[in-house]
């Protein structure tokens, strides 16, 4: 409704308090009068009256305005099926260059996904009028300086909507691991809003890989959330769900969605990549069926696409499977240069630390994590990992049920060069 | 909708003789495709002067209002109908006069 007021009105503001006003009307009226026979029908009217009303108690001396409004006033109603394309327009409006990423996530949050402000500002660990002046600003810049509201022409649309993608990303990842202590781990509403959004993004653009690519990644992610996190509230590493909890009709979609990218013979961008990297993972039955060697395999090009440090230390933890934890510590180890403020590069030394028996070592190397971790379920499991250690001195045994690898969370974010805002880049790690 | 588009230099150079003729080739263009409203060079910080009259008398400063390495050196105004143009051809006139610019929306 928000979309469709701003297509008309061409101001977001006046778009949110005219949706806001009709629904404080239908809470008034409803328990009175029934709800009437199209419940959406009527709220759009009664939004479209609100808007108007306000726009003349604020233009009464403004004829110009006037005439503008008198023409408005006459606009057909918008067609059926048009909100779908009113909805792209927001999208492509709150995801503009021309405003800063944490901007664009967050508006996009406000006026597509419809969270309160609140919210937002839980999810990106922000005080709420700080979040609210940043989107306060955000819709003064697109008003003043006009950013237009409309799907980009065909020749500046890839550009565009890899940046809408990035939002959609960022969004998805909130909610897969959401980045502060005191919210759910896991947030199904942003998960579910991010992939909603994707699908519009694919029906505009049927053909383009990475938009498939992203869609995939988000649905095999999307597939495992109900085995990610144990009844007790730990986070549970991949290699250790129940697969049984997997969703098999997400799976489904996902690699036919994978193996639709591969056919077309298209070179893969990294969201493509990602998600042939998750459809490895979703389709070993059992952790020791993975086919790793397939999985470094395509981390290496991705390495080659994007030659970031994020990328390579979730590589590394797929070579511990390969070649062995001595081989991968190695890797990660030369790192630590530029990924010493980064909680998975911690767990991710803490897990092979351990599997080579180093307890020491790979103590100090939880505590680092754990001070670093954002997220209440990966926090706890991050605990119990390194209160476990010391139990076993010497090369840990391989014995029957022991965690072989499970490194550190399942959830392949916003990996590697996704700017993240300055928060924080990525949790990586199969 | 008019906006600014303002020329930011970095250094204390001048636009090269190559600058000059490729910004000579993005005016004309402007003009022919009706965005074109105005346009000029500027002297640097070194010339300007500051006053201010809100006393009693003028009182003048030699220098610019703020020192800093980035300053305005010359700018564009444009007649674009909205931020998408109006960024299409500021990109444009970075490429031209070889330098940053910043756009900004006349209220």
């Amino acid at each position: 409704m928000v979309a469709t007021l701003t297509r008309r009105f061409g101001d977001l503001d006046l778009a949110e308090e005219a949706a806001a006003e009709a629904f404080a009307t239908a809470v008034e009226r409803w328990p009175a009068d029934g709800v009437p026979p199209n419940p959406g029908a009527w709220l759009t009217t009664t939004a479209n009256r609100k808007a108007i009303d306000r726009i003349r108690r604020e233009n009464k001396r403004d004829d110009k305005q006037r005439e503008a409004l008198a023409l408005h006033d006459d606009d057909p109603p918008e067609p059926l099926g048009a909100i779908e394309d009113q909805r792209l327009r927001l999208i492509f409006t709150c995801c503009h260059p021309a405003l800063a990423m944490e901007a664009r996530t967050a508006l996009t949050l406000r006026m597509v996904g419809g969270l309160t402000m609140p919210e937002i500002a839980r999810a990106f660990l922000v005080q709420e009028d700080a979040m609210g002046r940043r989107i306060t600003r955000a819709k003064a810049k697109i008003k003043a300086a006009r950013i237009p509201y409309r799907v980009p022409s065909a020749e500046d649309l890839p550009a565009r909507v890899s940046g809408v993608l990035a939002v959609l990303f960022l969004v998805f990842n909130e909610g897969y691991l959401a980045s502060g202590p005191d919210t759910d781990p896991v947030r199904p509403d942003l998960t579910a809003e991010a992939i909603r959004l994707t699908r519009l993004i694919r029906a505009l653009m049927p053909d383009d890989g990475e938009v498939a690519g992203l869609l995939a990644l988000m649905l095999l992610i999307e597939a495992r959330h109900a085995a990610r996190v144990s009844a007790r509230g730990e986070l549970v590493p991949l290699g250790e769900q129940d697969r049984g909890l997997w969703d098999g009709a997400l799976i489904a979609e996902g690699h036919r969605l994978v193996r639709e990218r591969l056919a077309s013979g298209v070179a893969p961008g990294r969201y493509q990549i990602l998600a042939a990297i998750n459809a490895v993972h979703t389709s070993a039955r059992e952790v020791g069926d993975t086919d790793w060697s397939q999985i470094v395999a395509l981390y290496d090009q991705l390495v080659r696409l994007d030659p970031s440090p994020i990328i390579a230390l979730n590589r590394a933890v797929a070579v511990a499977e390969l070649d062995g934890p001595e081989v991968a510590l190695a890797v990660v180890d030369r790192l630590g240069d530029t990924l010493s403020g980064y909680r998975a590069y911690h767990a991710a030394r803490a897990d092979l630390l351990r599997r080579l028996g180093r307890s020491h070592e790979s103590l100090t190397a939880y505590d680092r994590a754990i001070e670093l971790a954002g997220n209440a379920a990966e926090t706890v499991f991050l605990t119990r990992r390194r209160d476990q250690l010391g139990w076993c001195s010497g090369p840990a045994k391989m014995t029957r049920g022991e965690p072989r690898s499970g490194a550190v969370v399942d959830g392949f974010g916003a990996a590697s060069g996704v700017a993240r805002g300055p928060r924080r880049y990525h949790d990586g790690v199969s | 909708m008019q906006y600014l588009v303002s020329v930011i230099n970095d250094s204390s150079d001048l636009a090269t003789d190559s600058e000059q003729a490729a910004i000579d080739v993005f005016n004309e263009q402007l003009i022919a495709d009706g965005y074109w409203v105005f346009a000029g060079g500027l002297g640097g910080p070194d010339m300007a002067t500051v006053l201010d009259n809100r006393g009693e008398a003028p009182v003048f400063t030699d220098g610019p209002f703020v020192e800093t390495k980035e300053y305005i050196v010359g700018f564009w105004i444009l007649e674009a109908p909205d931020l998408d143009v109006a960024l299409k051809l500021a990109a444009e006139g970075s490429k031209a006069c070889n330098r940053k610019v910043e756009v900004r929306p006349f209220l």
